[in-house]
């Protein structure tokens, strides 16, 4: 801040000093109160009560990867909102699910995008796959402190692999340790009942249309066997916002697809609830 | 040990106005057209990697001509600036206006300060609006000032010439092509009346357009095949030997304008 000290207006010195292509970076230089995991915590006895988010899931098939995330956000046994918004682009070849704390979820993301996206304009080339699943990973580091507090978020990355060609799939733990997962994966409350729908439902060979159905019927899996899941919400026309990451790009289904798809899995369900059989041997 | 001695304020200034004059007069030329559909950045930039035409926000972008190194640490700025307060407030709240006084109080702070070398750089800071009347492009001199430039403007070693042969041919409402037609003619003429004849490898071509959905962010490169496509209606000429011609002539001049760009 010293050129900034005549008080010219002029840009401050950390904007104009060279080296990081980080927009955290340069947030921590700069202002660091801006930084989500640089806020000094309040000591509170037990658990703060803050609405959270739920079941992630994500399907890799042939041509790129799915994301897809219920709608329900919960706080305590109150559903706090029907219709909140749990998967985010990330980039052009990138998303992001998100559970846990929505608050200091939906934050990470913003801050995630704008690192991704301020990073392709300084250096006029993207991060790889990998580098952007780093990042992420060292941000959800920096909120291991509100995480021991309650206020945890534990996210999915998905996206296609330019360089290889593929889509992949990170999931995280709650320390930013990330691992890869192969096939598909879920989190949050209801990604047992997800990821076993998943196990018994997840082919190689899939197309995109049948691996949107795939993770809608996990999610449907989800919501029928926890309560912080919600299942697709027919009467208020809420769905499960589905995306997904090809050679193309980022694509969130509309929702008229999504609504087709899952009108067609609920009246299947109606003759039999439990969902598709899995063969025994 | 020297004696100092007296200069006035007035000759201090304009040395360093001079100094600063010569070194952007030595670059290649940017110019930066309005056509119906947004803004389009053109510039003689033989490199693929030191770009002259730059995003820095949803709907900014930058063109800049003088020293490489002075400009870039600009642009960086700029983009930082832009996205802090994007993330502090929203991404609506980030305007050219805005940008363009602070890269005019930076420009000149630095002008007038006699610790520091003059920045021997001008910028174009443009935004695309929903509609051509909401367009907005600022002209930002070596010395700090602003001018608020409609229709079409250019920057560079060949800027005064450049711009009134704009000024008298660019009209509103030009295609893409149309505009990046006048705007490549306008760069291909010499100092002393002569043409020369660009190609498109030896251009820079970016747009912000308006038309671009739904991506937020509006600024695009125009490269490769897209580009000579657009540039392919008045390409089409009698004299296909000349082209290659000139374009070893201008390969032989590169060197030079690399390290002075």
């Amino acid at each position: 801040m010293e050129a900034n000290t005549r008080s010219t207006g002029r840009l401050p010195a950390a904007f104009l000093t060279p080296g990081s292509s980080s927009f955290m970076d340069f947030l921590g230089d700069h202002s660091p109160e801006l930084l989500p995991g640089n806020r000094p915590l309040p000591a509170v006895q037990g658990a703060i009560e803050a609405p959270h988010g739920t079941t992630i899931v994500s399907l890799t098939f042939a041509g790129g990867v799915v994301l897809a995330g219920d709608r329900r956000a919960t706080m305590g046994n109150v559903i706090a909102q029907r219709d909140i918004e749990k998967v985010f682009p990330a980039d052009e070849y990138s998303a992001v699910g998100i559970a846990g704390t929505a608050g200091i979820a939906v934050e990470m993301v913003k801050l995630f995008q704008l690192e991704l996206e301020h990073f392709e304009k300084v250096e006029g080339t993207v991060l790889s796959l990998e580098g952007k699943a780093n990042r992420l990973s060292t941000m959800i580091r920096g909120n291991l402190g509100m995480a021991m507090q309650g206020l945890a978020v534990v996210p999915i990355f998905a996206g296609w692999d330019v360089d290889r060609e593929k889509g992949r799939i990170f999931s995280y733990d709650v320390t930013g340790g990330r691992s890869e997962e192969r096939g598909f994966a879920a989190t949050g409350s209801g990604s047992m009942f997800a990821r076993g729908a998943l196990k018994k439902l997840y082919r190689e060979d899939l197309s995109e249309e049948q691996a949107a159905t795939a993770v809608l019927q996990a999610l449907y899996d989800a919501a029928d066997d926890d309560s912080a899941t919600g299942g697709p919400d027919l009467a208020r026309r809420i769905y499960p916002i589905v995306t997904s990451i090809t050679e193309d790009g980022f694509k969130r289904f509309s929702e008229g697809e999504v609504s087709e798809l899952a009108r067609a899995i609920h009246e299947r369900r109606l003759e039999e609830p439990d969902g598709p059989r899995a063969a025994l041997l | 040990m020297t004696t100092p001695f007296y200069v006035s304020p007035q000759q201090a200034m304009a040395d360093r106005a001079e100094y600063a004059r010569k070194g952007i007069a030595r670059g290649r030329s940017v110019v930066v057209l309005q056509y119906t559909d947004g803004i389009v950045f053109v510039a003689e930039n033989p490199s693929r990697a030191l770009h002259k035409v730059s995003e820095i926000y949803d709907r900014i972008a930058f063109a800049a001509v003088g020293k490489y190194n002075e400009f870039e640490n600009l642009r960086i700025g700029g983009v930082r600036y832009a996205d802090l307060r994007g993330y502090t407030y929203d991404r609506e709240d980030v305007t050219a206006r805005g940008l363009a006084n602070v890269y005019a109080q930076t420009l000149g702070t630095i002008f007038s300060s006699a610790a520091e070398k003059p920045y021997e750089v001008e910028l174009i800071v443009a935004e695309v609006g929903e509609g051509p009347e909401d367009d907005q492009i600022y002209r930002l001199p070596h010395d700090g000032s602003i001018v608020d430039e409609h229709g079409s403007v250019a920057v560079g070693g060949n800027a005064d010439q450049i711009s009134s042969y704009l000024d008298q041919r660019h009209r509103d409402g030009m295609t893409l092509a149309e505009a990046l037609k006048l705007a490549v003619d306008s760069l291909s003429r010499d100092n002393n009346g002569g043409e020369r004849s660009l190609t498109a490898e030896q251009l820079e071509v970016a747009v912000l357009d308006r038309t671009r959905r739904p991506q937020k962010r509006k600024f695009k490169r125009v490269l490769g095949r897209q580009l000579s496509q657009l540039m392919e209606p008045g390409e089409g000429g009698p004299d296909s030997a000349a082209p290659e011609a000139s374009s070893e002539a201008s390969e032989a001049e590169e060197p030079t304008s690399d390290s002075e760009d």
